[in-house]
């Protein structure tokens, strides 16, 4: 580990702690602007987030000591998580710490707290929440880490540095595999951050939600940093997506005119990937619960044809 | 270690001091203070000595002796080698944290007299021990039926209750049909030499056919004890009606036991095994494993939902067994030491994490008397021990970084996804498959830990007796977080696990991961290059810790750290009750309705005019219809055709007789 190196991984993290809010703003803002509504300022994230940090915070009575640790666990596992996943580089320290399998293990570190916490108050929304978040990770994950396998087959390699290497440098083409990837990430990712076909981020009817429902009691620091989770997980997934399918601009070595080149590169990615996002959600319909699994398990079906694609035909 | 005193003698020394304990036990069988707290107490030092023992033999040269008992002709063959001393050290380091919590745990007054339950559990722990030092058929078999009865007895410990003698019998009679299977493979395996000892076998080359039909008794025999599909379903009847550390012993070590069995015989006895075994082993891991956590999923009883969980990992640690069976197969060696480390880590890390969590119910059914997920709920705050070292179980169960079942997941992942130099192109699209299947299992398996964690400990209590729960007392709690810093440090220090286990594959594949440089360094687990794939424990939890320090720190230095007690918010309904939060039932829900066709289901619902509306669904096996009650009505109506020929008259005997003589003329004259 050497000194670049670790500004390097510095700097990741500062971006996604920057980044995270201001793409889930940025989102928000398009999503206005789709619908016809006047739009928020972009910061608008950092000052609900500078807001709630402020308020007190109120707890049931029946709160354990669960619930005050939570969400400081899912904010640790989301920022790892966004420091580990190649932003703007490569090359980050933290990187061999986990591979693609481990960083779906991380997500699923988080959701199992998450869904500990909704419990830990014991509220009929709080186990409807839990049960329906896990119910979509149990058949999302199988799905993501199908992604992950057809990714890393290609480059014979789990780890995210090596595919996006390897993934960058091949001659470019289309393959199939990737593509059938490429649908079933965008699914899986639509359905793990809580987005329109499976899950409303701004509802307000209670029987419909699933990521809300669960942190229906948080309020005041423990929901800033629930909320801040949240984004720094759209963040994530959104990069993870953007090194697997689109990896070009990433710099593989610490050098600083590479970083400062792959900064605004990783931030038009992002933008163009926030206003997609935005799209889906406008023209898309939320579902009932119980089409989810058919959804999730088109994408688990996709992900494993992927796989067969890349094993059958090399393609 | 070798030269002044071989290991083997000091495991035989813990062997006897176990049988000598037991028998102690004999002299004051109703004193329960002298068995609680001297016997066990001494039988958890001995498991400890076992396990130093194990480790010191692990990377030692194999040592054989034979015992001057047994039949005359037929001395005990004892041999200790590198794989049984894994297997004798994942028994000493799990029943030194079981009997510790047993010692606590047993009550005066529930069914057998202390001093004999202390027999019973010292001859099942010397027996366990024995079958993995024994060197020949004869005393393997010996040792395999000792272990069987005196778990037997153990499970009917409340023998009083119908429901348990029934669930012993069951256990009983499914372990003689693998008992059966298990003597016909060693009968195929000695190839007609009439010797039955272990290097005889392993001296023989046995031809295809024989050989295949050698593994394929094995896989069925040591299976019925291991519970792979369909012989599971002694497991979610027999671990319920045990008391808890008879349960934990048996879940986390006597499975480990028919485990190793297979890998005896398949792959040190048979010699290199056949790749087309390996996917039989696979298909039927594959179907144990999912089969075993959608039921886990449906269940109300938390045993039987640690028991599904069992025969889930059982098939998981098959999975692995077969896929190094394949590897082995086409002599891919590095491949196949990858996925027997990782069988055999699962195997390390079943015994500790699913002995915690068994004896994590046994604390709260003590407290509570209620094992239905149903009636509990909010016990984290009365037993706040048992939560925390549960949770440890819970994260371990599901397979999640940092703990120690994410590292054998992990292993198990990897050796799936590196197959394609696998020569066959079927089996090539195969294994993919599998992954998938691997991935949806560790998946579910989070459901099911987070329905029985958050279930049981978590919420409000769901009766007004929960709220004057106790915690476990001194001696559980020793042996709860002995099982925890266990978990735990399998987790962390992963590498050195597989330094230290990695003689194993050494011996049986004939390569191991040390011997390539293939393992990483102190800090970096990376089995087979860094750039292929690393996965760092260490650095994550770390990681993780300092984030949320950090963050801690800074909300307060900036923000505050103010709270205020209220009552719950949900969408402003002042009327809830505990009786509101999700039940067990409710909560396997979306699962009992996504895999609908793999349950039999009966539901009675209420109607609109019921005065006492009432509202149950029953989840049963639906191997018992499509096997067992099949079996059982073929053996009936055989039996009664059969009946026929019994009149009770002496006279119609003496006839049979007379036919069957004046036949056997007949025959012998032609």
């Amino acid at each position: 580990m050497n000194v670049e190196g670790v500004l390097a991984q510095l700097a990741a993290l500062v971006a996604a702690l920057v980044l995270a809010p201001l793409l889930t703003g940025w989102v928000n803002m398009w999503r206005a602007w789709l619908q016809g509504r006047t739009a928020p300022p972009l910061t608008q994230p950092f000052r609900a987030l500078h807001k709630l940090f402020w308020k007190e915070s109120v707890m049931a009575h029946s709160a354990s000591p669960m619930y005050r640790a939570a969400p400081y666990a899912v904010f640790s596992c989301m920022l790892l998580a966004s420091m580990i996943v190649p932003t703007i580089s490569t090359n980050l320290p933290l990187a061999p710490a986990a591979d693609a399998i481990a960083l779906v293990g991380l997500f699923a570190l988080a959701r199992l707290f998450m869904s500990l916490a909704a419990m830990d108050v014991g509220t009929a929304f709080g186990t409807l929440g839990a049960r329906r978040e896990m119910l979509v990770g149990f058949l999302a994950e199988p799905a993501f880490l199908m992604v992950v396998f057809t990714a890393s087959l290609i480059s014979s390699s789990t780890s995210l540095a090596t595919i996006v290497a390897s993934l960058a440098h091949r001659e470019l083409t289309i393959l199939p595999s990737l593509a059938f990837a490429g649908v079933a990430f965008t699914m899986v990712s639509l359905a793990e951050n809580a987005r329109v076909p499976v899950d409303n981020p701004a509802t307000h009817l209670e029987l419909t939600m699933i990521h809300e429902a669960m942190l229906l009691e948080y309020s005041g620091r423990h929901l800033a940093l629930m909320e801040w989770a949240a984004s720094l997980k759209l963040f994530a997934y959104s990069c993870a997506g953007l090194a697997l399918f689109f990896p070009w601009g990433i710099a593989e070595a610490n050098d600083r005119v590479a970083l400062a080149f792959a900064l605004p590169v990783v931030v038009a990615k992002l933008a163009a990937g926030g206003m997609l996002l935005a799209v889906i959600e406008t023209v898309l319909a939320k579902m009932r619960i119980f089409r989810v699994p058919e959804f999730l398990a088109t994408a688990f079906l996709l992900g494993v044809l992927a796989l067969l694609v890349r094993i059958l035909l090399g393609a | 270690m070798n030269g002044a005193f071989p290991a083997v003698d000091g495991a035989l020394a813990v062997v006897a001091a176990w049988l000598a304990i037991g028998l102690a036990g004999l002299l004051a069988p109703r004193s329960f203070r002298f068995v609680a707290h001297v016997l066990f107490p001494l039988s958890a030092l001995a498991s400890l000595a076992l396990a130093a023992f194990g480790l010191a033999a692990i990377p030692g040269a194999p040592q054989a002796l034979v015992l001057p008992i047994g039949l005359p002709d037929l001395p005990f063959h004892v041999r200790l080698d590198a794989l049984s001393a894994f297997f004798l050290v994942i028994l000493g380091l799990a029943s030194a944290g079981i009997t510790i919590f047993a010692a606590g745990y047993f009550r005066a007054g529930e069914g057998t007299a202390p001093g004999v339950m202390c027999l019973q559990y010292q001859v099942f722990l010397a027996a366990m021990a024995m079958v993995m030092l024994a060197d020949d058929a004869y005393a393997f078999m010996v040792c395999w039926e000792l272990m069987a009865l005196s778990s037997f007895f153990l499970v009917t410990t409340n023998h009083r209750i119908p429901e348990i003698q029934h669930a012993g019998f069951l256990y009983l009679l499914i372990a003689h049909v693998g008992a059966i299977a298990i003597l016909l493979c060693f009968g195929v395996l000695q190839a007609n030499t009439g010797d039955y000892t272990f290097a005889n076998m392993r001296a023989q080359h046995l031809p295809v056919v024989p050989a295949s039909a050698a593994f394929l008794l094995a896989l069925f025999g040591f299976g019925a004890k291991a519970g792979i599909l369909p012989l599971h379903v002694w497991l979610p009847e027999a671990h319920p009606a045990a008391p808890s550390p008879v349960s934990a012993l048996m879940s986390g070590v006597m499975l480990k036991t028919a485990i190793y069995g297979m890998a005896r015989v398949t792959f040190d006895i048979l010699g290199p095994p056949l790749w087309w075994w390996g996917v039989i082993a696979l298909a039927i891991g594959l179907a144990t494993a999912l089969f075993g956590v959608v039921f886990a999923a449906a269940q109300v009883d938390m045993k039987r939902l640690l028991a599904y969980s069992s025969i889930e990992n059982i098939g998981l640690v098959v999975i692995a067994m077969g896929l190094a069976i394949v590897f082995t197969g086409y002599r891919m060696l590095p491949l196949a030491a990858l996925a027997m480390t990782a069988m055999l880590y699962h195997c390390a890390n079943h015994a500790v994490f699913k002995s915690l969590l068994f004896l994590g119910t046994g604390s709260v059914l003590h407290a509570t008397q209620e094992r239905n997920l149903g009636k509990l709920g909010g016990l984290m705050r009365f037993m706040p021990w048992v939560a925390v070292t549960s949770l440890v179980g819970v994260i371990a169960s599901a397979g999640l970084p940092p703990s120690n079942g994410f590292v054998s997941e992990w292993l198990l992942l990897q050796g799936l996804l590196f197959t394609g130099a696998i020569p066959n192109p079927y089996l090539r699209m195969l294994v993919p498959v599998f992954a998938a299947g691997v991935v949806l299992v560790a998946a579910l398996a989070g459901y099911v830990m987070v329905k029985f964690f958050g279930v049981i400990f978590l919420g409000r209590p769901r009766e007004e007796k929960l709220a004057h729960a106790h915690d476990a007392g001194a001696l559980e709690r020793l042996g709860l977080v002995w099982l925890t810093a266990l978990c735990v440090l399998m987790g962390l220090f992963p590498v050195q696990v597989m330094q230290v286990m990695d003689p194993i594959p050494s011996m049986l594949v004939g390569h191991g991961l040390v011997q390539d440089g293939h393992i990483g360094n102190a800090f970096l687990l990376a089995p087979v290059s860094p750039e292929r794939a690393s996965y760092s424990p260490l650095a994550i939890l770390g990681a993780t810790l300092a984030i949320a320090a950090l963050a801690f720190v800074l909300v307060r230095r900036f923000y505050h750290g103010r709270v205020r007690r209220a009552a719950p918010w949900d969408c402003g309904y002042p009327w809830q009750t505990a009786r509101m939060q999700d039940t067990a039932e409710g909560f396997g829900q979306p699962i009992r309705q996504i895999f609908e066709p793999f349950y039999r289901m009966r539901r009675e619902l209420p109607t609109a005019f019921d005065a006492a509306p009432r509202y149950r669904v029953t989840v049963e096996d639906p191997m018992w219809g499509w096997i067992y009650v099949r079996i059982a009505t073929a053996t009936e109506s055989v039996s009664r055709v059969v009946g026929r020929l019994q009149r009770g008259r002496i006279s119609i005997y003496l006839l049979y007789s007379f036919v069957t003589l004046v036949a056997l003329l007949f025959l012998t004259q032609a």
